[in-house]
């Protein structure tokens, strides 16, 4: 017994370092001074600190306009998908209807499509369209992307709540849109915005779709890429741009922990 | 709940069709409809047509097929994916396993392995640079462990083996928590009557995870593959960050044939060859790996 809690403790560690340690390494890349990235022998531990390596990433032509860029951008996602596929994650919760197997599959095959495929076909007709290099257009792909997950967290979500509850609400008076309002919506909120959040991030983090799709209204991914593929950006550059861009997912994966297996979850069967 | 509620809510009789779940259900598969199927059949007619006349055509599969970089790309990424994917599924296996022990901390375990789902391919090619480049941290390490005198160029193409191994160890970083994930939720679904019964019947630990777990662990198992090998063949920023167009890959020359040389059509080839090579690994791993006439299904 003991021999086996020693060997799940060190398996645990040597793979908690093997995760966290890239992260801690580009934290101390983004806050070390330029010219001691540069130097051989190069300290492990530098030996200042300093805000100089961020500070020239958020100073960068393009760099904060373009991180607008992505939080509007996630925004509208945001509220697209929760438009689009919200109703249909209540649909899959409370109803049984026919075709209901179909539009679960036809959700999951969504999840699996390779969207690299659908970036260049959308840039074509964005531009007969009027959207190409819009943020309304990327949003829109990113959309897409996201609809099976707030679909299968929403669906969750409603799952976990009886129904019960909005019943008892309408025998004591309530209409079924109240009830629905004042009862259940506010238990769905903490999964609705675990939702939320996790849309967030996949649009953050979204590059391809991003790329082919602007030209002007970059966002952040798309800037950083086509900072490095272009202009060939300094080092410096790219772990404080690297840095930046994980920082939001540290906090918002901690935030939706308690979904992420639901996101996930879903399988072929 | 689903019945009795469905008819609660809806307050009509069984012989009448209740229309509100369709309601429901129509903007999704509409906005699918236009944002997945239209790109997607437009993808095939780009890559099949003369742009001027709309003739069908083949010579941007030829345009395609005769580039140099063509060749390179499909090998790599075949190469990238068929090392990165199975590695990324043990490794997310281990993890998944360990957490279901429950042992103390294994919530926070959980949190810090599941941590780079919320990380960017981009990003993860960012920081694994920090970490292999001249002057990065493997150096400084090496150099401090006194091994080396003078920095090792680690990412170049003298080396396109070491530039390999670098792009799939930041694979492995990076994805295999999705894999975990989805395993995890898979075994949490299998109930745990099933290991105990076979504990009393005097099955050790390993055979247990290899004959029970296991084979009810399949339909996770398939799902991630599939997820992960999709994935694998539109690898395109970690490329970028790490080796350019040293390595040239399938959705960086989908990216190179838009941006660079303006051609859509040869681009839709890419993206028609890849969505091919996703369609069939998910054949593959459906019906060639599905379970045999007998197997017990969970």
């Amino acid at each position: 017994m003991r021999v086996r809690l020693v060997g799940i403790y060190g398996a645990a560690l040597v793979i908690g370092t093997w995760v966290a340690a890239p992260l801690l390494l580009i934290a101390l890349a983004a806050f070390t001074p330029r010219n001691i990235l540069y130097e051989w022998p190069r300290p492990l531990w530098p030996r200042a600190f300093s805000l100089d390596t961020m500070l020239f990433f958020l100073r960068s032509t393009g760099v904060w306009a373009s991180t607008l860029n992505s939080v509007v951008v996630a925004g509208l996602t945001i509220g697209l998908a929760f438009l689009i596929a919200a109703p249909t994650g209540y649909a899959l919760a409370r109803y049984r209807f026919r075709g209901k197997g179909a539009v679960q599959l036809s959700i999951l095959v969504v999840k699996m499509f390779p969207a690299t495929v659908l970036s260049i076909p959308l840039a074509v007709a964005f531009i007969r369209w009027g959207l190409y290099d819009t943020l309304i257009g990327v949003a829109i792909v990113h959309t897409a992307l996201s609809i099976p997950f707030v679909t299968v967290i929403v669906t969750s979500v409603f799952v976990g709540i009886s129904y019960e509850l909005e019943e008892a609400a309408m025998t004591l008076g309530s209409n079924r849109l109240r009830a629905f309002l004042r009862v259940t919506l506010p238990m769905a909120v903490p999964g609705l915005a675990a939702a939320a959040i996790f849309t967030f991030v996949l649009s953050w983090n979204e590059v391809f779709a991003a790329t082919i799709l602007t030209l002007d209204h970059r966002t952040l991914p798309a800037l950083i890429v086509d900072s490095v593929i272009s202009a060939g950006a300094p080092l410096h550059f790219r772990f404080a741009g690297g840095f930046f861009m994980v920082m939001p997912a540290v906090v918002i994966i901690f935030l939706i922990r308690r979904y992420l297996l639901t996101l996930w979850g879903v399988t072929v069967r | 709940m689903a019945i009795a509620d469905a008819e609660a809510l809806t307050g009509v009789t069984r012989a009448r069709v209740n229309w509100t779940p369709y309601l429901l259900v129509l903007p999704t598969l509409a906005f699918l409809s236009v944002f997945f199927i239209y790109p997607m059949a437009q993808a095939i007619s780009l890559a099949v047509t003369d742009p001027p006349t709309g003739a069908l055509t083949w010579a941007h599969f030829r345009r395609m097929s005769s580039d140099l970089y063509f060749g390179q790309a499909v090998r790599f990424t075949l190469i990238i994916t068929a090392i990165a994917v199975p590695l990324q599924v043990a490794l997310g296996l281990a993890i998944a396993l360990l957490v279901n022990t429950r042992f103390r901390g294994h919530t926070v375990f959980l949190y810090l392995t599941a941590l780079p789902i919320g990380i960017s391919d981009l990003a993860a090619g960012m920081i694994w640079l920090s970490i292999l480049t001249e002057r990065g941290y493997l150096n400084a390490a090496l150099q401090r462990l006194g091994l080396i005198e003078q920095p090792v160029v680690f990412l170049t193409l003298e080396r396109p083996e070491w530039l390999l191994a670098a792009i799939i160890l930041t694979e492995l970083w990076r994805a295999t928590a999705i894999v975990m994930v989805i395993l995890l939720a898979g075994l949490q679904l299998i109930p745990k009557d099933y290991a105990e019964t076979a504990a009393v019947f005097g099955a050790g630990r390993w055979q247990t995870a290899r004959h029970v777990i296991l084979p009810l662990l399949r339909p996770s198992l398939q799902t991630a593959l599939i997820i992960r090998t999709i994935l694998a063949f539109q690898l395109f920023a970690t490329v970028v960050t790490l080796a350019g167009r040293q390595i040239p890959v399938l959705a960086g020359e989908t990216y190179f044939w838009y941006s660079l040389y303006r051609s859509p059509s040869v681009a839709s080839a890419y993206a028609v060859l890849i969505l091919l090579l996703s369609a069939s690994i998910t054949w593959i791993y459906l019906y060639v790996l599905a379970p045999k006439a007998g197997e017990v299904r969970l």
